[in-house]
Formats: structure tokens, sequence, C-alpha cells
């Protein structure tokens, strides 16, 4: 495999919602930052991958217009993944791997603010025979919590402090959205949303754009970059129906986690995609991650939850801390689908 | 660098208007077994799996791959899932094709598809945005008047655009799965057929259909072992530009013009015309043959339409062109790309029945989307490149 | 065995789903303007070429378009085509004819109506304007122009086009 590496990353604010900007207006300035930054002329980037979804945007073939944010001019090499933009990153590795381009622009952009996310989720189920039923995410997602609190594997208090961290770390995260100091016992009195989710255990709604450039060796080293390395990439899939899978465990991150080769070194960091503040400690187990490990630095899905950036984002976000000097290896993870059907894992070294 | 890959396994559905005997499930699996029965594989052999669809508002499900992931033996595996409009069935393939060429896997499976018939894609199509109503009636109103501009500046006789739908509608009788099938077919049928978007008749545009195709690209290895023989894949290329700018040739999109000549470039090809046999390309309305005649460079700047005319395209001609009926007799819109890419497969593994070009050794598969904007192509052959 | 049963081939499910549009920054200062009967062109920060409506961008260059201009509403049609099938969103009566028209001043031609003219007498080239609601029934919408109709001026040569269309 080449090596790979992030050599800029950047993201909107996020905000309950973008009104006065257009997808094309978020995009523009945080896709010229990552090309500025990176050093790599823009029409030397080989190859554009973006992620979005049309059900956000409300109508068909809603990314065709974020290329005019790019400058696809002349002609790029790119493509568009119906999915979060850290599976965007992903095809663009492999283009990379496959020796056609050396450098790749990642991009994934999304405005929750404009319809009902959680109802809208509710599409994203099988048409026969679940969508009919109407589960929307939180729903589905408390379904989740419920059998893990069962099983016994973690409690509510558990899953308020994972949202009182989240929110505490997110302080120090000038684009996050929710951030602030919570005491667990008030958080505990609140009354519950779908039991047993109370608010804080759910994200918050955001508008939000995030964007990337990743570069082999030989082009990442350009001495005003300090190259953060991808240096494991891997993605899984578990069944859709909720009934057949063990919601207490993600069987797929597991295996994602091993074909990523996050056991193979001491983890300092993780950036987990966890909406839901049970999913995090699903996550945690699922990647063996030992009590030292710092979770979510940037506060996670709980403090800004833009939905397909999110999971580009904990990639992102990890890679600061590396580039930045507050980490040595660390490992990020994206979800997609009802309780973290799909799972990508990604360890990156500085 | 890239590892040598090769198109192993192809299935496709029947297609029609409305395939209301099997659900999103049955027609992917339809599909799916099809390829995995011609590669001699079992679902536990595919490594990997990458779906490709247009805009999910046709069946009204966001993602729907997630919902399919069992029915494409997905569960435990990579999937992805690829939209780069029109032409996604063509840049799915080449995902797929990447994830072998990269070395990351061996034996990917991939399958593209649309089942308008399970919502109503009109609607989806035409959502009545505010802000900005617009007079463009779909499709066909966005593309004619781009005919019309090829008409002008190529000075194409009138009548070019029924010869390719007459050469396509007699293609398609010989392609037992594709939709679209007249058998008493004539000149003055088409020529007669209402006008829909003057200058573009109702028989010189697609239809619309249910259906899906898949393929097993394999690693080197793998398409050695083979008992069926590969379709070795030469090269892939996609190009993108945006849908407006000051400026932009939307009759002969630059994208285009550069995405086939660095696929050539790529598969060591110096005169398309001369070595490749057949093209399978993405016509949805069958003016758009002479253009991208031109655009593939096939043609020089204003005479593809010669092409068509002097019967180059035609089955026995120098360059086949759209030997399955094209998409002009079968289109569902997110397999449309990938049923492209198969047929010129098909071609050089000899698998293409009654529409078989003799002895086609290297063919061109194409599709593009949006408005003319979004290209992707590759070039399979026989042999491996050397 | 039971009774013979017909296979289950359609379910309904009614979605409903509700979203909220905003325009953007560019496109809602060009609202604004046709609101007052005036078509706002902007133009490029990197190229200077004029969009009309912009939506923020100058697509060759990733640039903001910045600067705003009041275009005039004479233009030149770059193509055009004549529809006799309906479409959802369109309520016009069918046949009719819709064009690719070049504001003077414009770097990008959009989509109108032509009317005021037989279809036969329609061309590349011809010059029309834009015929105008009246005031009162102005909104934030391009719908302010009812249509387009020829003009007595010579006709652009094709020539001269070739670039837009």
């Amino acid at each position: 495999m080449r090596d790979v590496a992030i050599v800029s990353y950047a993201q909107t604010p996020y905000v309950r919602s973008e009104r006065d900007r257009n997808e094309v207006e978020m995009l523009m300035p945080i896709i010229d930052e990552v090309v500025k930054k990176s050093g790599i002329p823009r029409h030397d980037i080989g190859f554009t991958c973006s992620g979005s979804t049309d059900y956000l945007a409300g109508q068909s073939f809603s990314f065709v217009m974020a290329v005019d944010a790019v400058g696809a001019w002349p002609p790029i090499k790119e493509s568009h993944v119906e999915m979060d933009g850290a599976w965007a990153l992903y095809e663009a590795w492999i283009k990379i791997q496959c020796g056609e381009v050396d450098s790749a622009l990642i991009f994934s952009f999304g405005r929750s603010s404009m319809g009902e996310t959680a109802e809208t989720m509710t599409l994203q189920t099988d048409p026969y025979t679940m969508a009919p039923l109407g589960p929307d995410a939180i729903s589905m997602a408390a379904l989740q919590a419920r059998s893990g609190l069962d099983a016994g594997l973690y409690s509510e208090r558990d899953m308020a402090e994972v949202a009182a961290r989240n929110r505490r770390n997110a302080l120090t995260n000038p684009e996050a959205q929710l951030a602030g100091e919570f005491d667990v016992e008030a958080l505990l009195e609140a009354p519950y949303r779908v039991s047993p989710l109370r608010d804080h255990d759910c994200p918050p709604i955001t508008d939000g754009a995030a964007a990337m450039v990743i570069a082999t060796a030989d082009v990442a080293r350009n001495p005003s970059n300090k190259p953060v390395w991808i240096r494991g990439i891997d993605h899984r899939l578990d069944s859709h129906q909720l009934g057949s899978r063990d919601l207490t465990r993600s069987p797929s991150t597991e295996l994602a986690g091993q074909k990523a080769g996050v056991g193979a070194g001491k983890i300092d960091i993780a950036e987990l995609h966890a909406p839901f503040t049970h999913q995090e400690i699903i996550l945690k187990n699922a990647l063996g991650l030992d009590e030292d490990v710092r979770i979510n630095p940037s506060g996670g899905a709980l403090a800004a939850n833009p939905m397909m950036s999110a999971g580009l984002a904990r990639i992102g976000e990890a890679s600061r801390q590396i580039a930045g000097g507050a980490a040595k290896r660390a490992v990020a993870h994206a979800t997609s689908g009802p309780c973290l059907q799909q799972n990508l894992v990604c360890v990156l070294e500085g | 660098m890239a590892e040598h890959a090769a198109v192993i396994g192809i299935g496709q559905t029947d297609f029609d208007a409305k395939r209301l005997d099997v659900s999103q499930v049955g027609l992917i699996r339809e599909a799916a077994e099809r390829a995995l029965a011609d590669a001699e594989l079992d679902w536990k052999d595919i490594d990997a799996v990458v779906v490709g669809k247009a805009p999910d508002m046709f069946e009204g499900v966001m993602m729907p791959e997630l919902f399919l992931a069992e029915a494409l033996g997905g569960v435990g595996k990579p999937m992805l899932r690829v939209h780069t409009a029109g032409s996604v069935g063509g840049s799915t393939a080449i995902v797929a094709a990447n994830l072998v060429q990269s070395g990351v896997h061996e034996r990917v499976l991939t399958v593209a598809y649309e089942k308008q018939s399970e919502s109503n894609a009109m609607w989806a199509l035409s959502i009545k945005m505010p802000f900005t109503p617009t007079m463009v009636a779909g499709a066909g109103g966005f593309f004619a008047p781009l005919i019309r501009g090829y008409m002008e500046r190529s000075g194409a006789p009138e009548d070019t655009g029924i010869r390719v739908a007459l050469k396509d509608r007699l293609n398609a009788l010989k392609n037992p799965v594709a939709h679209i099938k007249l058998p008493d077919v004539t000149f003055e049928m088409i020529q007669n057929s209402p006008m829909l978007w003057d200058p573009v008749r109702y028989l010189e545009t697609c239809p619309s259909s249910d259906g899906a195709c898949a393929l097993v690209i394999g690693s080197e290895k793998h398409a050695r072992a083979a008992s069926n023989p590969p379709a070795w894949i030469h090269a892939t290329n996609m190009k993108t530009e945006p849908t407006m700018f000051a400026g932009r040739d939307q009759v002969m999109p630059r994208a285009g013009l550069e995405c086939s000549a660095e696929l050539y470039k790529k598969a060591g090809i110096s005169d398309p015309r001369k070595e490749i046999d057949c093209a399978e390309i993405y016509v949805p309305f069958s003016w758009f043959e002479p253009m991208w005649m031109e655009n593939l460079h096939f043609a020089p700047q204003n005479q593809g339409w010669k092409m068509t005319y002097e019967g180059a395209t035609a089955l026995d001609g120098d360059l086949p062109v759209n030997m399955s009926g094209g998409v002009l007799s079968t289109n569902a819109i997110g397999a449309s790309g990938m049923v492209r890419f198969a047929e010129a497969a098909m071609q050089v593994r000899g698998q293409a029945g009654e529409h078989q070009i003799e002895g086609a050794k290297k063919a061109l598969g194409h599709a593009y989307g949006g408005g003319s904007q979004y290209f992707s192509m590759w070039i399979v052959a026989d042999q491996p490149l050397q | 065995m039971s009774e013979e049963r017909e296979p289950v081939t359609r379910i309904i499910t009614p979605v409903r789903v509700e979203y909220t549009y905003t325009p953007g920054i560019a496109s809602e200062r060009f609202l604004r303007g046709v609101r007052e009967g005036k078509l706002l062109g902007a133009a490029c920060d990197s190229c200077g070429r004029v969009y009309i409506p912009s939506r923020g961008a100058c697509p060759r260059c990733a640039s903001p378009t910045s600067e705003f201009r009041e275009l005039s509403d004479k233009g030149t049609v770059i193509t055009f085509c004549v529809v006799r099938v309906p479409a959802a969103n369109i309520d016009v009566p069918l046949p009719y004819c819709t064009a690719n028209i070049l504001l003077d001043g414009a770097d990008i031609s959009f989509t109108g109506l032509i009317q005021g003219c037989p279809f036969e007498d329609v061309r590349i080239g011809m010059r029309v304007q834009a015929v105008w609601r009246p005031e009162s029934e102005w909104g934030f919408g391009i719908g302010n122009i009812e249509h387009f109709t020829p003009i007595d001026e010579p006709d652009v040569p094709f020539a001269k086009l070739k670039e837009y269309s």
C-alpha cells in the first residue's frame, strides 16, 4: 500500500441553521482553505470525491451544484458517494492506491435544518416492512440504548457522563455547536425524550460542511505541512434488520477496527462518531480502547452532528490532534445507518 | 502500479416499465445471481460490494443500499454507494474495478439499479423549487436545445436522429433483455411519431425502465482461473465539469473530450476509430450518437453525423455503436451506465449472442450524466493490457 | 391447502417530508432585485464574467461573485426548443417555446419562454426582450417576467454565440 497522509482539513463553524448561505457558499471558503494549506496547486490535485444525500437537501441531484464550489475547470476527475464524507475519503484513498493519482480533495456537506431529520431517517429503513411503521432515528437509537441497559452493560448515569464529557471537551473547540459544563445529577433529573434517552443523550441538529486534502508521501512532504498518515482504513456493515442484530454490540466496528489495525499500537485519542451517548460506549468496547484513551477531544457528534460530514469531521479532528502534537496515534470512526449499521475505522499516526 | 482487473461475471435483469413481480430486493438479486453464476462464484467468495443508483427519491428510500445489504451479501463486508447522476452505473463499475486494481480486494460484486415504478419519479425530478421556477421541461426540455445547437453548427441532415433511432431499435430486437422492442419499426414510424421537445420525437427518446445490472470484477489470478473468458479492463476514466458557467460549450463538453482522450492514452490507443472494435455509449436521445462520436474522437468536429449516415455505426459498420439497442431501448437510469459497460465486456467475451460483433477484441463502454457534465468510460479487451 | 391468492404486487406507503428552503446570499440579492423589476447580474471576483442569476460562485474559478450590476432585459436566443409534452413543474399550455437567452451584459444564458411570434420564426440569434407582468403581481421570483418577445433588431450571427451554446 502507498503511504497516504492527510495534509489539510477545514470545517465550517457548526450551527443549528445556516440560514443565509447555500451549500456552495458554505463550501467555497473551506475548499479554498484546504487547497491553499495543502500547498498543492488546485489544478494539480488528482481526484475529488464528495459525500452528501439528496434527502437532506430535499432535492434530487443536489450534489451536482456543489461542483460549483470546486473550480472544476478545466474538468476534473471526480466522484460522489451518497454517504458520509468518510466514505468519500475511502474512495479517494483507493484511487491513490491504484497509482492513478497522488492527491485528492474530499468534501461533504448537509443542512439538516431544512427538514425534519429524525423523521426523514425513517425513509432509510426497509420500505416494505419497516418504513410503514414509521420508526424515527431517535426511537431506533432508544431501542438500542434499552438493550444495553437491560443487559447491564452501562447505566443511564454512564450515558449522562458521556454527554457531559463530550460537551465539556467542546469548550475548547471553537467550531462546536453545543458546549458547556453540565452536572450529571442535573442531567439525570431531566425527563425522557424517548425513553431511555433524554435530550442530553441525543445529538443537536447541525448544518455544516467539511473538506480535506490527502496526498502520497512525496507530495505530502511539503515543509509547510505536518502530514498525518493514514495507517489503516476499513469499513464494514451489519444487517439492516434491527431484530436480527445484537444491538448491544457493533460487530462491523469490531471487524473494521481489526482490519484497520487499531490494536497494533497504543492509541492516544479516539474520535468516535457516536450521535447518541450509549453508542460511544458500544464503539469504545468494539474498538477495545483502554481507559486512558482520550475520547472525542473535539466534543464529537454530541457537540455538533453535521449529517454527512460528522464522520469525515471525526477523521479531520483526529488529524488536528496529531498535527498539533496532542497525540501520536489516533483512531477515528464514522457511522451510517440505523443503530450504527455501517462503520468505518481509520488509524492515524504523526 | 495498478493490478490487472477483469470482468469475470455479468448479470442483467429483464427490463420492463414496471417489474411488479419483484421488489427492489428481488430485482438486484436477479442481476447479482446471474453475475455470480456467470463467474461461477458464490456469495461467500465476494470481498466487497459497490452499489450504484440515481436519485434516492426515484424509489422513495434514503440510501437504499443499507436495507439491501443482506440481499447483496454485504453483511460483514465493505459496501460503497456511488451516485454521479446519469453516469453512475459507469462510475460504480469503475469504483469496483479500483477496489481490485488497488490490490485491496480480489473479487468485488457491483450492482446498479433503478426501480422507478416504486415511486413517482416524475415527481422526484420536477419538485417545484421555490425562488427558481424553471422553464426546463425535464431532461428532454434540457437536451433538445443542445441538439438544436448541434444541428446548427454541424449542418447535419434533419433525419440523422431518425436513422440512429431506427438502428438502435432494430438492434434491440436481437437483445433478449431489452425493454422496448418494436418488431415492425420503420423509418416512417419514427418520423411520424409525435414531436415531444422539438426537434426530438417520441421514438427518438429513451423509455424509463425497471432493472438492474451486476458485474463481478476479479483480480488477475481469478480472471485467469475463470472458466468463462474474462474481459480485461485496460483503462477507466471519469471527468466532471460544472453544469452552468460562462463560456461552457454544452454541446461538445470539454469533460467528455478530455475524458476519452486520456482514456485512450492509458489504454495505448492512438487511433480509436481503427483500434476499437465496437462501442456501447449513452444515447438517451438519438441525436447524441453523432454528438458523442465527435466527443469521443471517432469523428472530426461537426462530422459525427456522417458516421451514422454512412452506416459506420451499424452492426455491420466499421465501428458498431449500441449493439444492445442502447439507452433508447432500455433505460433503468441508475443501471444504464453499467449496462453500457457490461455490453462492452460481453462483446469482448464473445457473449453477446445475436448482437455479437464477430471478432470483437477491444470495446468502449461510455456513460454520461447531469447536464452533459459527468463522464465515465472504460476500455475492455479479450487480452490483458501489455 | 388454502384458497388461491393473488400475489402482493403493491403496497402504498404515503410519505410526507417538509423542507424549508433558503436561497443563499447571492440568490437572495438577485431575488430582491427582481422584486423591484431589476435584473441583477454578479461578476466573478477572478475572471469578471457576469452570471445571472448567480448562486454565489463562478463555477469555473470557484471564486465568489461579489459585484452586482443591473443588466438589460434585452437578449439573444442562443438555442431553443418547442415543448409538446407536459411537465409537472410547468403550467404553460402546450405547445410552447422555451429558449436559452443571453441577456446583454451577461456571460451565461438562462431559460425563458418565447411568445409573440409563430414557432417557425424563432431562430438562433434572434433578439428578444422581456415582457414583465404588471408590477402589482411582482414577487421574489423570475416569474415576474411573463415571457420574452422578439424585437426589431438584426440577428446576432451564430459565430458570435457559439461560445454560449
